[in-house]
């Protein structure tokens, strides 16, 4: 990328252009990731620090599935998927489950566990070698204009937009989706109504695991498969949180976009080292100024 | 209910017949024979850098017990705080020649400050906040050790650290590094029974019942926060003095998490517990060295650890080997004589001690309170009474600064309180009780009501030293009938006894005005009479009570003034019959025809 200083004026609004797409085109996958936080949170009350490796063990499977066995890519992508599934019902076993009766302290710091533990096995078995992922199109892009879209980019974004609108019909429009929502909302009435909570507990686990597997599937070939990048994404995500409003879904999209642009001109105009010191100087300025966020409402815990 | 008997003298728990210091003696023997021990046993030089881990590590862990244990908070940025010590050592004696004291110092006071700023950022919000925010900030500091090459020489790291001319050799720096951890473990090991410690436990097991027994919550937990970065900040002082060599990935965020494990592991109520994990977690990895061999397996077993603890021994081992020695250990109490409860309510203002002026409280469009009119008489027995939703607990949790005043003017004693924060309303003289109790359930009757009793502003606790807040405790006990079971644990009380402690809890503050919410809910019969009883003699000593409840038989006994409340507006107002017998009050309870 040239020096943005020494660009001509209209040159800089091309730029400004370019970078508002790659902004949203990350942004929108700590969006994806915000949204798998939300989930867990609305429907446990608790942060699950696992949620970033989730991710990244998405994007090893698809460099197992698609690289090292050299399957098809659409086979590699639903097996992946499978397997996030099916770590995601381990993880409300193993972790969350026998835990729910307890405040939240131990619960967080288990879920940091398992966080640890995930990130870590993955080093041990694939070593700390990063892995390239290919994109799922041929064609590297399309040049609209001043702008050169790429192909990778405008399927996060598209598949960002598509997994929002199934998010609202499946919460609002099944009958699945209101039981999710009633037993987040006060679990014994919603046992009492005859919904299975342990059920709706592991649906929302299973879910908000596929929809991070989902986000680091799409990512990986932008950034390097990378035993770091579950931690970065969920620093990130959970920043976008916080600056939309705690467990607000509308909140988690907005903050994950911002956050996107934000670190995209970050790294453009001031300082690379430093990319991802950027969403923690936003995170910071929100918890001070506004700590409940753009959405957000301030709660008082009741007497 | 036992029948209260408020004049008879009581064995309890004598106020500590012995100097603390000569108490303590064993500790301090203990300790100079280690000390004396590290200084002349030789070791060769690969037990010795063990031993120098192991000890520096201990005091970093150290701070974690202080906030996690004690102020269940959590940290997971030790490391960088560790780092923040380690650097201005490494820095100041290696690049600018500085006094190792004074580097030493300064590291300490940088994660000092950078604690007490990250805390004051974020410690009004939830844990969640806390672990995200600390993450980041872990981060971060790892960026920046990486980056500024001009400062910290990048991924080079710093070396040729000096050490004080005092303790050159590497025996007598090992030596000094043990003192330091007897001296601040000492401090650990004793904080849980200082002011500060018992305001961090009442924080930890309920911040609402912290705020309103007069504990600035938000101040307590930055300064555990604080302390628990100034020890980390020591801790890597010493590690870098000890071993002349510091780089960026001795303070990474996987080292955050070597320290939360030993923590969680040794048991993180206790800086033994802290002692024993930290001497674990640095030996099993020296014994199975293999596994080094690949990258990660360490940490993973590291984070499976942190599940099976969490799951399986969530107070650790020293935590369930104290358990197990508790249960051997004897329970005779010695024998010590209480003094009848006294309580002398505070008379500044006139005849009025509360006057409430158009308060109002919308939750959005819900006009929750709406322009309500109270005025308590001094000495009085004062109900709020109302159907379900009518606003009664609304009120007082407006009157106690649990929830923000959406307009009006609340004046206790002449004190404007309108826009003070709970403890700052409790230190003026406001005591309250919850209507689902709210104790501190990890601590002893004694000791819950202890914290009521150092209430700022309490007159009769003189210095508010140990044997009188004891003593004022056990007088507050024994009013409501249990000071025979002073010692024991809040879960192995009923709910009625758990109702009872709370109000010894605020009787011990010696409030100007008692807020009682809803004291009969729950309770039998029996227990509702025992309760009458109880405010009987309350109201004999002056006090006066402003009390929320259901039981129309208890309220219209007990109270002279009734004030009710319908959809958030004060429909009727005055002296009890009179106001029974309102038709509005009548319709508002029993429905109209």
């Amino acid at each position: 990328m040239n020096n943005p200083q020494f660009l001509l004026p209209n040159a800089v609004m091309d730029l400004v252009l370019q970078l508002l797409f790659t902004g949203i085109g990350i942004g929108a996958v700590y969006a994806l990731v915000a949204l798998g936080f939300v989930l867990i949170f609305r429907a446990t009350n608790v942060v699950n620090f696992a949620q970033g490796e989730f991710s990244m063990v998405a994007a090893y499977l698809m460099v197992v599935f698609a690289v090292d066995l050299g399957w098809p890519y659409w086979l590699s992508f639903l097996l992946s998927l499978a397997g996030m599934a099916l770590l995601g019902a381990i993880f409300n076993l193993g972790v969350y489950y026998p835990l729910r009766h307890r405040s939240f302290l131990p619960v967080i710091i288990a879920t940091i566990g398992a966080s640890i533990l995930l990130a870590n096995s993955v080093l041990a078995i694939y070593g700390p070698q990063p892995q390239v992922l290919e994109g799922w199109f041929e064609t590297p892009g399309i040049q609209l204009g001043p702008v050169y879209l790429d192909s990778q980019y405008l399927l996060i974004i598209a598949v960002t937009i598509v997994m929002v609108a199934f998010n609202y019909w499946f919460f609002e429009h099944t009958m699945l989706g209101k039981k999710l929502q009633a037993t987040s909302q006060d679990k014994e009435m919603a046992s009492l109504l005859g919904i299975s909570v342990s059920t709706m507990i592991m649906i929302t686990f299973i879910y908000s695991a596929v929809l991070g597997g989902l986000a680091g599937i799409l990512v990986a070939p932008v950034l390097f498969v990378s035993i770091q990048m579950g931690s970065t994404i969920a620093l990130k995500a959970f920043a976008a949180t916080i600056i939309g409003g705690f467990g607000d879904v509308a909140g988690a999209i907005i903050g994950g976009l911002a956050l996107g642009i934000i670190e995209t001109f970050g790294a453009a105009y001031i300082s690379v080292p430093y990319k991802d010191g950027f969403a923690f100087l936003v995170l910071v300025l929100f918890l001070v100024f506004r700590p409940q966020g753009i959405f957000g409402e301030r709660v008082a815990e009741k007497a | 209910m036992s029948a209260p008997s408020e004049n008879m003298p009581i064995a309890v728990t004598a106020p500590r017949a012995k100097p603390l210091l000569l108490r303590h003696l064993p500790y301090f023997v203990g300790a100079v024979i280690l000390v004396t021990l590290t200084a002349t046993l030789r070791v060769d030089g690969y037990i010795h850098n063990i031993l120098m881990q192991a000890t520096t590590f201990a005091i970093a862990v150290f701070g974690l017990s202080v906030v996690l244990g004690l102020c269940g908070q959590i940290n997971l940025a030790q490391a960088a705080f560790f780092g923040f010590g380690a650097y201005a050592v490494g820095i100041g004696t290696s690049d600018y020649h500085i006094s190792y004291w004074l580097c030493l110092a300064a590291g300490c006071v940088m994660a000092l400050l950078a604690g007490a700023l990250l805390g004051i950022s974020t410690l009004r919000l939830g844990g969640h906040y806390l672990a995200m925010v600390t993450i980041s900030f872990q981060q971060i500091v790892t960026l920046i050790m990486i980056n500024t090459i001009w400062l910290t020489h990048g991924p080079d790291g710093v070396s040729n650290i000096g050490r004080p001319a005092l303790f050159q050799s590497p025996q007598s720096y090992l030596a000094f590094c043990v003192a330091t951890l007897a001296l601040v473990g000492y401090f650990v090991w004793h904080l849980p029974d200082m002011k500060l410690g018992r305001a961090m436990r009442a924080v930890r097991d309920n911040e609402l019942a912290a705020g309103v027994s007069g504990i600035d919550v938000f101040r307590t937990k930055v300064y555990a926060f604080a302390l628990c970065a100034a020890l980390g900040g020591l801790a890597g002082g010493l590690f870098a003095g000890g071993f002349a060599y510091v780089s960026p990935d001795q303070f990474s965020f996987a080292e955050s998490i070597v320290f939360l494990t030993m923590s969680l592991l040794g048991g993180v109520a206790s800086p033994i517990g802290s002692a024993i994990g930290t001497g674990l977690l640095i030996l099993i990895p020296e014994w199975l060295r293999f596994l080094k061999s690949v990258p990660g397996l360490y940490l993973a077993i590291y984070g499976l650890f942190v599940i099976l603890i969490i799951r399986y021994m969530p107070d650790g081992i020293w935590g369930f080997v104290s358990a197990a020695l508790d249960r051997w250990r004897s329970h005779a109490e010695p024998v010590a004589v209480s003094a009848p409860l006294r309580l002398m309510p505070a008379t500044v203002g006139g005849d009025t001690v509360l006057e409430v002026t158009g308060l109002s409280k919308y939750f959005g469009g819900l006009k929750a309170v709406d322009a309500v009119d109270i005025a308590v008489k001094r000495g009085s027995v004062h109900a709020l009474i109302g159907p379900n939703g009518s606003g009664k607990t609304t009120t007082l949790n407006v009157l106690s600064g649990l929830y923000k005043a959406t307009a009006g003017r609340i004046l206790l004693d002449g004190t404007d309180i309108t826009n003070l924060p709970p403890h700052l309303r409790t230190a003026a003289g406001l005591g309250r009780t919850f209507q689902n109790i709210r104790l501190f359930r990890s601590m002893t009757a004694l000791e819950n009501v202890e914290i009521g009793a150092e209430r700022p502003g309490n007159t009769l606790i003189g210095e508010g030293g140990d044997n009188a807040l004891t003593a004022r405790a056990m007088e507050a006990l024994t009013f409501v009938g249990l000071g025979p079971r002073a010692n024991e644990l809040i879960s192995s009380f009923s709910y009625g006894h758990q109702r009872l402690i709370e109000i010894a809890r605020a009787l011990a503050a010696n409030p100007t005005l008692l807020l009682l919410d809803e004291p009969a809910a729950g309770l039998n019969s029996s227990e509702k009479l025992e309760l009458h009883e109880l405010l009987k003699r309350i109201a004999a000593q002056g006090l006066t009570i402003l009390i929320i409840d259901h039981d129309m038989t208890l309220v219209s006994e007990a109270a002279q003034h009734i004030t009710v409340l319908n959809f958030g507006r004060r429909i009727a107002d005055g002296e009890s019959m009179a106001v029974l017998r309102h038709p509005d009050v009548v319709s508002a309870y029993l429905g109209t025809e």
